[in-house]
Order: C-alpha cells, then sequence, then structure tokens
C-alpha cells in the first residue's frame, strides 16, 4: 500500500510529475526503431516572447509617460479631494443622469479619491507590466517537511526538557499540573459567562402587557384598552369597517419603563371580518367567540422567529409574515396555511367597555412569539 | 415598363408591400370598428349618464343592480372614491382574469365620464367620497409622523420606500412611484383588492396628509449616497456587488495577469 | 538610496533580519487571475479595518432611547437608539461621513463574495492538498468569521431591516433544544431587545472577531509564502519548482498596486451607488416590519433555508417544544456546512491514499468527481441562496411566492445529484476533447477539398508546449482491497472501513480517462500522416481509413482506454 511517505531523508522532492521516463517500450513504428517513453515529458519553459516596450525605445519610454500620467492624475485627484472636502457644502444636492439628484460633496468626494487610488493601482500595475522585467524565473522547492535530523533534533529537546523537569520520575507533579491548569481558567468564564445576563427568568416569556395585573386587594384589574400604534389612542369597535386593519398595542404602554421589551410581546394586529366569513368549524366558531362582532385580535408576532406579521390580505383573509412567508388563516384561528411556521397566531380575547372601546379582559393563554423548550409549561395559564 | 414595376423583384418590395398592407388593415380597423358604449355628450344628470356607463361597461361582472355576481363584488356603499381609484387608474374594468387587477396606461375613460359612474355609485349607498382638494393639501404636513404611520401600516406590504412587495399566490402590493396623491389617498380610504381599509378612524385624514407628505418625499429627496438600486433592500445590493464590484475586479485581475503587448 | 541603507543597516543592527528579507523579496509568484482572488478579499479586510477605525469615532454603541435633531428632515422628532442616531449623523452630518460608511459596508460585502470565488477557485484545482490543507481549515474558519463579522456589523445602526434581523436571531437561539430560553436571556442580558445587544454586537464586531481575522489571515499568508504559491501545470511547470516572477519589484508592484485598485474601485462604487439606506428603513421598532426582509447577501443561504423548511419540523414530544424547523436552518445549519468543506481535504485523502505534496494545480475537469462534489455543493448553496429572495423574485419576474418557494424544495433534492452528474460528465467529455486534441490537433478552420471531392477540416498539431498541459495529469486508479481476513480467518482490523474506503475509492475513480501517450500519439501519426500535408491519393481505400475517419483513433484503441481500472495489487 502506498500510505506511507515516499520521500526519505534529504531535502530533495521525489519526482511524480509523470515527467519521469519509465521502462522504454520499443515500439516499430514507420520504421524507426526509437525508444518512446511511457508518458510525455515536460518540454520546459517556452522560450521567452519579448514585449514591445523590450526591444523598442519608443514604446517603452511611451510606457514611462503613461505611468508617469497616471501617478499625476492620481496627484492631481488627491489635491481635489482636499479643496471638495472644504469648499462644498454639505447640503447642496446636484443631479447626475442615470442616478438623479444626489449629494455633491459625496459624489465628489468618492469619486476623486476614487481616481486618486485608481491612479496609483493603474499606473504601478502598467509599470510592473510593460517596464520591469516579465522573464518568468523559477524557483526550486524544497520538501515540506524537516529533516529526519532536524526532527530528531527538536524531538530530543523536547523529550530531554521533560526529562530535565523530572515530569516522568515525579508522576505527581505531572497530575497536580495537570489539575491546576485544567482548572484555572473556570473563574473566568464562569464570571463572563454568569454575568452575561439572569437567565432564570424563563417565564417572562409568557408574560406580556396584556396580563392584567392584580390589585393590591387581590382583585382583578381594570380590563386594558386596546390602543392605535404609535398614537396609543383608544380604539371604539364602531371604528372598525370590515375589512380594516389596526396596529395596536395596550394602552399602559403609556406608562411602560420598558417600551421596546413591551412592544416585542405585546403587539397585536386587529381585523374585522364579516362574520359569515368566519370557517363553520370549531376553529372558526372559537375565533368569533373570542372576538367582538366580527373584530378579532391576534398576538402579531410570527410563532416562527418573531417578524411582525403584518400583511393582511383583506379578500382572502390570509395573514403574511414577511420574512419567511409563514401564511396564517384569519377565519380559521390563524392556522397556518403556507410557509415554515408550525403554531397558529395567540389571539387576544377582546370584548367591548362601557364607553365603546375595545378592550381585553384577560392576556394571551400561551406564550407569543417563537416557540421554545419548556413552552408547554406556560400553555393555558 | 415603368420605373415602379422595373423594381418589383426588389428585395425590399415584399417588406414595402408588407408594411403596407398592415398599415391599410390597422386603418381600417380604428376607422370601422365598433366602438365601447359612450354617452354623446355629458348630460345635466351624472347619475343617470353613470348608471348607462355602468350598464355597459360593469354590469357583467358586478351585476345590473350592482349588487355583486361571482365575478366581482357588490359595489353598494363602496363610495365614489372606489370608482375614482379602480376606473381613474385604469384597474377597472379588469382587462382579463388574473390574480388581482393592475394599474394600466390607458385609462378607457375621460374624467366627466369616471366621475359620472362615481356618482352612479355613491347614489347606491353612502361611502367614502372623492378626496377634496384641502384634504390632499400636504403643505405643513409632519414627514416625520406620516413615516411613523407608514412604516406601522404600509410599509410591510409596499416596503419601506414604496417600492412595492410580494402577497401570496402571485398577488403583489404595487409600488408607489408615480402614483398620484389622490389615488394613495382613495387606496387608503376604500381597500382596494387585497389592501385593508385604512378608514378616516384607523388613519385620521390629517395624518392621511402626513402619509402622503412623507410619500412624496421619498421620491423628491435627493439619493444621499448615489444610485439606489430601486429601493429593494439587499437582495439587489448583493446583485450589484457580484456583478459589477466582483466582476470589475476579475476584469482588472485578467488584464494585471495578462502578458503586456 | 543612501538613507534608505542607512536605516535598513540601523534595522539589521538590531534584529539580524537581512536573512529574512531576502527570504520574502525573493519568493516566486506564479502569474494567473484566479490567484487574485484572495487579494481580493485581503485588500477588502484591509479596507473595512481602515474605515472601521473612521466610524468607530463617531458611532455610538448605546441602545439608549433619544430623540432626533439632526439634518435629517423626515425622521426629526422620532424617538431612536443612540447607535441608529449617531448613524445618522454619520451619513448626513460628518463631511464624508456617508462615503466611509458605504465604502465600509460595499467592501463587507466584496470581502465574502472574494473569499467565496476564492475558496471555489482553491476547490475546484485542489489547491488544499498536502501541504496546504492547514490553509484550508483556517480559510473555512475565516470565511465562517467574516459572515459573522458582517451580520453583526450590520446589525449596529439599529435600523428596521437590521432590527428584524437581530429579532429572527433570537428566535433561533429560541429553538435550540433544552437550554434555548437560557441563552437568549444570556446573550441579550434580559428580555428581547434589551439594551445589551448593540454594545455587545459592538465589542464582538470591533474587537473580537477582527482580532481573530487578522491572526488567521497572517497565518495564511505566512503559510503560502512558506509553502510557496501552487501552479497551473505548464510547460516548464514541475510539481517541485515554482515559474513566476520574483516578489522583488514584480509582485510587490503588482499586488500593491492591486490593493489600489480594489480601494479605488470600491471607493467609486461608494460613491455612485447607495448601500443600506438605513435613514429610509426608520429605527428598529418590534411592530413594523418592511416587505423584501431580507439578510445581507451572503447570510441569504441561512434565511434561505429557514424559508424553505417546513412546518411539520417542529413537534411537541415528551412535554417539549422540538423546534427543528428553526434550529435546522439557522444555529445547525452553519456549523454543518463548514465542518463539511473543512474536512474536506482529510476526506479527499482518506479515499485516495494519496500522502504526496502537490504543488500542481489540477485543472478541474482533470478532477471529475471533486469538481461534480463541488458543483452539487454550489448549487446547493445556489437554491439556499435564492430562496432567500423569493419574495423579491415573486415581484420581478409576476410569479407566485408559494410557487417559488415549492419549487425551490422541490429543487433541493432534484438539483444538487443532477449538477454533480452534468458536471462530471462534461468533466469527462472535456477530458476526451483533450486527447483528441492531442492526438489529432487543433482544429484550425481551413478546410481541404480533395481533388475527388471530398471536404475535411485541416488539423494543426500541437507543438510540444501546448501539448504539455493536456497530458501531464495522473489519473488515479480507485484503491484495491486488501485481504479482508488473515491465514486465520479472523478479520482484519478497521476491515470495514477499508470496505467503505475501498467503495469511496471506486466511486472517485471508477470512470477514468488516460492521457494520451507518446505511443498512442505515435500511432496517431501514423494513421494520419499525411492528412496535415496533402490529400490522400485517389485510390485511398487504404488500411488506415479515409481521411474522415481520421477524427477517430482506431476503434479498439479509443475503447481501451475509456474502461473499467484494471485490479492491480498495490
Amino acid at each position: 500500500m502506498s500510505d506511507e511517505e515516499t520521500p526519505h531523508g534529504g531535502g530533495t522532492m521525489v519526482e511524480d510529475d509523470g515527467a519521469a521516463s519509465r521502462l522504454p517500450a520499443r515500439r516499430g513504428d514507420a520504421g524507426h526503431d526509437v525508444a518512446v517513453p511511457e508518458r510525455f515529458e515536460n518540454p520546459g519553459l517556452p522560450p521567452h516572447v519579448h514585449r514591445l516596450s523590450d526591444s523598442n525605445e519608443v514604446a517603452s519610454k511611451r510606457a514611462e509617460r503613461q505611468v508617469a500620467m497616471l501617478f499625476g492624475l492620481s496627484m492631481l485627484a488627491t489635491v481635489a479631494f482636499l479643496v471638495a472636502y472644504f469648499a462644498i457644502d454639505y447640503t447642496i444636492d446636484v443631479f447626475v443622469p442615470g442616478i438623479g439628484s444626489t449629494n455633491l460633496l459625496h459624489l465628489v468626494l468618492g469619486v476623486t479619491m476614487a481616481v486618486s487610488l485608481l491612479g496609483i493601482g493603474f499606473g504601478v500595475v502598467h509599470w510592473a507590466k510593460v517596464i520591469m522585467p516579465d522573464e518568468e524565473i523559477v524557483e526550486e522547492r524544497h520538501l515540506q517537511r524537516s529533516s529526519d535530523a532536524s526532527r530528531k533534533k527538536a524531538a530530543d529537546l523536547i523529550l530531554g526538557g521533560g526529562e530535565m523537569a523530572q515530569l516522568g520520575r515525579r508522576p505527581l507533579l505531572k497530575y497536580s499540573l495537570g489539575g491546576a491548569l485544567g482548572l484555572f481558567a473556570l473563574p473566568f468564564v464562569v464570571q463572563v459567562a454568569g454575568s452575561l445576563g439572569n437567565p432564570t427568568e424563563v417565564s417572562e416569556l409568557a408574560e406580556t402587557l396584556w396580563d392584567i395585573p392584580k390589585n393590591p386587594d387581590g382583585s382583578p384589574g381594570a380590563p386594558i384598552r386596546l390602543a392605535r400604534d404609535p398614537e396609543l389612542t383608544p380604539i371604539k369597535a364602531s371604528d372598525i369597517t370590515i375589512g380594516s386593519v389596526f396596529h395596536v398595542m395596550p394602552e399602559t404602554l403609556k406608562d411602560s419603563k420598558h417600551v421596546l421589551e413591551d412592544k416585542a410581546k405585546a403587539a397585536v394586529i386587529l381585523m374585522r371580518l364579516d362574520p359569515s366569513q368566519f370557517a363553520d368549524d370549531e376553529r372558526g366558531r372559537k375565533t368569533q367567540e373570542w372576538g367582538y362582532q366580527g373584530i378579532i385580535a391576534y398576538s402579531k408576532i410570527c410563532t416562527h422567529v418573531g417578524c411582525a406579521v403584518g400583511l393582511y390580505e383583506q379578500q382572502t383573509h390570509h395573514l403574511l409574515c414577511p420574512c419567511h412567508q409563514s401564511t396564517f388563516d384569519a377565519t380559521r384561528d390563524m392556522d397556518v396555511i403556507f410557509g415554515p411556521a408550525k403554531r397558529p397566531l395567540p389571539q387576544l380575547k377582546i370584548t367591548v367597555d362601557a364607553a365603546g372601546y375595545l378592550v381585553a379582559t384577560q392576556g394571551f393563554t400561551e406564550p407569543v412569539g417563537p416557540s421554545f423548550w419548556e413552552r408547554n409549561e406556560f400553555v393555558n395559564e | 415598363m415603368n420605373a415602379l414595376a422595373a423594381r418589383r423583384r426588389h428585395p425590399a418590395a415584399i417588406a414595402i408591400l408588407l408594411f403596407l398592407g398592415l398599415v391599410l388593415v390597422g386603418t381600417a380597423y380604428s376607422l370601422l370598428a365598433p366602438k365601447s358604449a359612450q354617452a354623446s355628450a355629458p348630460s345635466a344628470d351624472d347619475v343617470a349618464t353613470g348608471r348607462q356607463l355602468f350598464l355597459a361597461n360593469c354590469a357583467t361582472c358586478h351585476g345590473l343592480n350592482a349588487q355583486g355576481t361571482q365575478s366581482g363584488p357588490t359595489l353598494v356603499g363602496v363610495g365614489a372614491a372606489s370608482v375614482d381609484f379602480q376606473v381613474g387608474t385604469g384597474r377597472m374594468p379588469l382587462p382579463g382574469p388574473g390574480v388581482q387587477a393592475q394599474r394600466q396606461n390607458e385609462i378607457k375613460f375621460s374624467e366627466e365620464e369616471i366621475a359620472a359612474m362615481a356618482s352612479y355609485v355613491a347614489s347606491l349607498a353612502p361611502g367614502p367620497a372623492i378626496p377634496t382638494e384641502e384634504q390632499l393639501n400636504t403643505e405643513g404636513a409632519n414627514a416625520a409622523l406620516g413615516g411613523e404611520i407608514f412604516r406601522v401600516n404600509c410599509a410591510m406590504c409596499h416596503n419601506f420606500a414604496g417600492a412595492g412587495g410580494a402577497l401570496t399566490r402571485g398577488k403583489y402590493a404595487p409600488t408607489l412611484k408615480g402614483v398620484e396623491d389622490k389615488d394613495i389617498y382613495e387606496a387608503m380610504l376604500t381597500g382596494p383588492q387585497s389592501m385593508p381599509v385604512f378608514n378616516d378612524q384607523n388613519i385620521t385624514p390629517e395624518n392621511k396628509k402626513n402619509v402622503l407628505a412623507f410619500v412624496n418625499g421619498i421620491y423628491e429627496r435627493p439619493e444621499q449616497g448615489g444610485m439606489a438600486l430601486g429601493n429593494l433592500g439587499p437582495v439587489s445590493e448583493g446583485m450589484f456587488i457580484w456583478i459589477f464590484g466582483l466582476g470589475i475586479m476579475v476584469a482588472i485581475a485578467v488584464w494585471l495577469g495578462s502578458k503586456a503587448a | 538610496m543612501k538613507t534608505a541603507g542607512g536605516i535598513a543597516g540601523w534595522l539589521d543592527d538590531r534584529t539580524g533580519g537581512a536573512g529574512f528579507v531576502s527570504f520574502l523579496l525573493k519568493k516566486v509568484f506564479p502569474d494567473h487571475w484566479t490567484f487574485m482572488l484572495g487579494e481580493i478579499a485581503m485588500y477588502s479586510l484591509i479596507i473595512c479595518l481602515l474605515t472601521g477605525v473612521f466610524l468607530t469615532f463617531w458611532f455610538v454603541p448605546s441602545a439608549g432611547q433619544i430623540v432626533y435633531d439632526g439634518s435629517y428632515l423626515p425622521l426629526q422628532g422620532i424617538t431612536m437608539s443612540e447607535a441608529y442616531r449617531s448613524t445618522l449623523d454619520i451619513s448626513f452630518d460628518v463631511r464624508g461621513g456617508l462615503l466611509i460608511r458605504q465604502i465600509h459596508h460595499w467592501a463587507a460585502l466584496l470581502f465574502v463574495a472574494a473569499i467565496t470565488v476564492h475558496m471555489i477557485r482553491v476547490f475546484f484545482t485542489g489547491a488544499f492538498r498536502k501541504p496546504r490543507e492547514i490553509n484550508w481549515v483556517i480559510g473555512t474558519i475565516l470565511s465562517l468569521l467574516a459572515l459573522l463579522e458582517g451580520f453583526v456589523g450590520y446589525s449596529l445602526p439599529d435600523d428596521l431591516l437590521s432590527g428584524t434581523g437581530i429579532r429572527a436571531m433570537e428566535g433561533f437561539l429560541r429553538s435550540i433544544p433544552v437550554i434555548g430560553s437560557y441563552v437568549i436571556y444570556l446573550v441579550f442580558d434580559g428580555p428581547f431587545p434589551g439594551e445589551a445587544i448593540i454594545p455587545r454586537m459592538y465589542s464582538v464586531h470591533v474587537l473580537l472577531i477582527p482580532a481573530i481575522l487578522v491572526a488567521l489571515f497572517t497565518a495564511h499568508i505566512v503559510l503560502v509564502f512558506v509553502h510557496k504559491h501552487t501552479q497551473f501545470p505548464g510547460p516548464g511547470r514541475t510539481n517541485t519548482n515554482v515559474v513566476g516572477y520574483p516578489f522583488m519589484p514584480v509582485y510587490i508592484a503588482k499586488a500593491g498596486g492591486f490593493f489600489f485598485l480594489v480601494f479605488g474601485v470600491t471607493a467609486l462604487i461608494s460613491a455612485l451607488v447607495t448601500i443600506n439606506p438605513i435613514w429610509a428603513y426608520g429605527p428598529y421598532d418590534p411592530s413594523p416590519i418592511t416587505a423584501g426582509s431580507q439578510p445581507d447577501w451572503y447570510m441569504g443561504f441561512a434565511d434561505g433555508a429557514l424559508r424553505l423548511l417546513p412546518g411539520f419540523l417542529e413537534f411537541e414530544a415528551l412535554g417539549r417544544t422540538w423546534s427543528f424547523n428553526v434550529f435546522l436552518g439557522s444555529i445547525l445549519l452553519l456549523p454543518v456546512i463548514f465542518t463539511v468543506q473543512g474536512i474536506y481535504p482529510f476526506l479527499e485523502k482518506w479515499v485516495t491514499g494519496d500522502n504526496r505534496e502537490h504543488h500542481l494545480l489540477d485543472r478541474p475537469r482533470n478532477a471529475p468527481v471533486r469538481s461534480g462534489i463541488g458543483a452539487m455543493a454550489v448549487s446547493f448553496y445556489l437554491i439556499l441562496f435564492f430562496a432567500a429572495g423569493n419574495d423579491i423574485i415573486a415581484i420581478k419576474l409576476h410569479l407566485s411566492i408559494n410557487d417559488i418557494t415549492n419549487f425551490l424544495r422541490l429543487s433541493i433534492f432534484v438539483v444538487p445529484p443532477l449538477a454533480f452528474w452534468i458536471t462530471k460528465r462534461i468533466c469527462l467529455s472535456l477530458q476526451r476533447h483533450d486527447r483528441d486534441k492531442v492526438l489529432h490537433g487543433r482544429e484550425s478552420g481551413t478546410i481541404i477539398r480533395t481533388a475527388d471531392g471530398r471536404f475535411f477540416e485541416k488539423h494543426e498539431p500541437l507543438d510540444a508546449y501546448e501539448r504539455w498541459p493536456l497530458v501531464q495529469q495522473e489519473v488515479p486508479e480507485p484503491l484495491v482491497l486488501g485481504s479482508q481476513t488473515d491465514a486465520n480467518g479472523v478479520a482484519a482490523k478497521h476491515a470495514r472501513s477499508e470496505r467503505i474506503r475501498a467503495r469511496l475509492s471506486h466511486f472517485y475513480f471508477k470512470d477514468r480517462v488516460a492521457p494520451v501517450t507518446p505511443a498512442e500519439l505515435a500511432a496517431a501519426h501514423a494513421h494520419g500522416e499525411h492528412e496535415a500535408i496533402s490529400p490522400p491519393p485517389e485510390t485511398s481505400i487504404s488500411v488506415e481509413g479515409p481521411p474522415e475517419t481520421q477524427g477517430l483513433a482506431s476503434p479498439t484503441s479509443e475503447r481501451e482506454v475509456v474502461k473499467r481500472a484494471p485490479e492491480k495489487d498495490l
């Protein structure tokens, strides 16, 4: 089996590129009596072809001028950049065909910077191509591995050092070192990892601003009014016509100390359907029951990975999430009908208060948003 | 023989003959073809005129009394604004079956005709009215607030810069570029096809102005950093860098590695 | 010159570095444009580092909420984070700030694009073989880090689009079984979004990942110097030399100049084309969202995977929720893909049993199975990549996103094997075409008409220099299993892995096209000797066959070379 390395000692490589002739075969061929190699041989470097600038003085002088011009252009552009930086008002706009109206300072700074850089780049490369030598050079390779002698020397040093440290003779040293080194990083890791955040508040994932806080005496608090996002004005049921979509936040968001964190769980989307449009099955009936006269409210946080599910198609009653195209059916309790989401959106049970405003009398009965491992513990709380 | 006959076997002869034939037929068609029913002159009774137009162009799908059929929804209560929007942007009459009615460049009806049909539909039942000049006047409007409202209510379908977006099954929310303020206002008010209804209790008339100011601003403002690539986001940027960025760099690399003359 | 010599002398007095400098400057680099792709990546990284430093002077990595009062009117009075506000200031109120920001972002996109094409080049030419496996692994890690760096970087401005991406990231982390809900509280230091994520991403983006990137890519370059660059096979090029131009002065000029060119083109693009218009997206808020929500292009394959994975992959068992629809496409996808990528050189080495150093590149056609595997990987990636743009494709091509998604779901299973098979077949055909070219010369386009009315095309024979790249390749044969049991019938150790190995080796090398040998060429010449020189004689019904069969070698010799490998003892 040819699994072992082929070279043995020395610093040269074993030829294995088909160039070596193997058993020459004798082959009679049209009267010739030549030893034909088994494989073709490398013909060696092809003859060098001179460039125009190598032989022609005029061409090389022209190349020199071209390079110098490119460098000169670069210098001009740099100066232009510096002038523009101070001279151009940063609020001026200019019309450029193909782009439209754009900021003048930005355009000029960018183009002059580009020319300044490109001038150097093209100049230097042109110089390398036309003036610098282009005769190919051959550099020999050495085998990547070190010689056996070097390896032995290194191994001896390492092992010798170990002996001098008496590691072999004194295993207690070895094991206690291992223990100490193995453990020393732990304080660092624990301190950083432990301070990253408090991981134990998982139950918070199931709490939203819609949960009605209890009064100090233990009685349930007031139902929370549904409010328009972002104005936070309460919504009357009569405001909502069939086919409307309202983006909703709890009215109590006004007093929130953690607005974005609360919004991230409390975002709700409100639609009104004609009661005849709900599906005539258990899901459809539940949807209607938790709504109010065809007005239904659902969590807007997608159950896939949490994007805002905002695209309501009024005619098909489908709710589409723009991130990964999960599609939910509003006539059937937001059942998933397409896309990577598994669970329907949680529904917020709503009704109207005495003044006709829409209110939620309870929070969500399951955690909103994407699924997580312990989710089931918090369902139907 | 005369000069023309002498050239009858010229290669261009057949092309010229074909061209003349097409011109002849085309002209004949446009002269003789039956025209769509039009009122001979706008009469004083707009509603009646509108009804005539309605019966001729819309009743097949929307029913003789606009009560709706299998093919088209009821127009009772949709208001003048709906008619002005749908017919005024060429979406209606629907040219053919498809996932949604699309904006057309050729509007079939004149402004008077559209106004007549709008009056007729408005007479059927109360509904959203065509916005007035005052309602469309965005002077002094708050584009920043309009932007906030736009991002909450509109960007998810129409995209952050109104460049349009996909809905399910081939439907789409169209681009807002080049769309008149009146059409945007009416669309918000009436909720055409898949678009939800944003009545005045949802987005108040003042906020509608703010939204208009914001949308106009998108197209009036200069592109701060250069070409906007359609305002479609990272997809167009990625395409650009692969085609032009990498393309140019590869071209330079090929030049760099090639032998000089 | 004298001062330069003086300084050099001063340094050498203190470092003894003259030898090292000579080592570097005399290095020879071969010339091929595909060798510049990695340089595009390197220079893009340097551009990002330079422009990034500027940006750190103005960017405020804080999620603290303030009311905007800068010069961009459409956001006047809007509440936003400091991070977003500072990015707006860079774009509108710092002279040249937007230019620097755009150069930074365009360079980042170009960085990953260049890494991708560079990696593809290295793969298809087999440049990852010994001794360069370490460099391949370093490169794999670099490419993964580049992705993460970019993702974190464009999320720093806290705009609506990238913030939605961070929201999705929270969803990904949640899907981790057992520890997911703890992980999100650790990463975000509390409920989403919290105030910690922006400064933490900043630290990762500015400190942690750049440090690792710079260290790794330095090692990457050092190894290229130490190993010397590979080269394409050609006349005069062997496995034991490097043919090209010296670092000093040619490559310093070319590579140095290329840096300016990359920078210049990036600057030009940044001047003329907007990227990431965060002012138009608006500040991040969990309630609004934009149509066309995609990550930057290089995360597209992961986003596409999430769009294609069906919902039934999430299920409840043992009272717990297993969200494999999310977990597979996000948390698991990157480590799996990059691990497969990283171990490939070792896998190929095991299969081929080839332990020699390789400094000559393979022409991709000469490694049909490897090229097929590469095509399979690329097509798999591309399907996921296009899936991420399904809504943009839908509106631009007037299609249904549902149809596109379902089509791609089917394609992910059908297209990669098809791509493998097609690529392998194309490679084998190209090899046969090479054989043809060697045996019968290049088609010259000159048509010769014989006196008796026959036409044939004159073929120009190849000279030795043109011929060499077409005949130099090694075509390995499949490994043969040794004895499976010893004399006493005891199964050999590793018998099972040896069997798998033999099967894989067979898969790799069963279809072979051997390169033309001198003997075959001589035979071909004998057959068609007269073809290139003069028309055949009138009575041309000869043993050698009429001219029109000159394009074909004699049937037996052609068939013989494309055959199952004979079982030979190794």
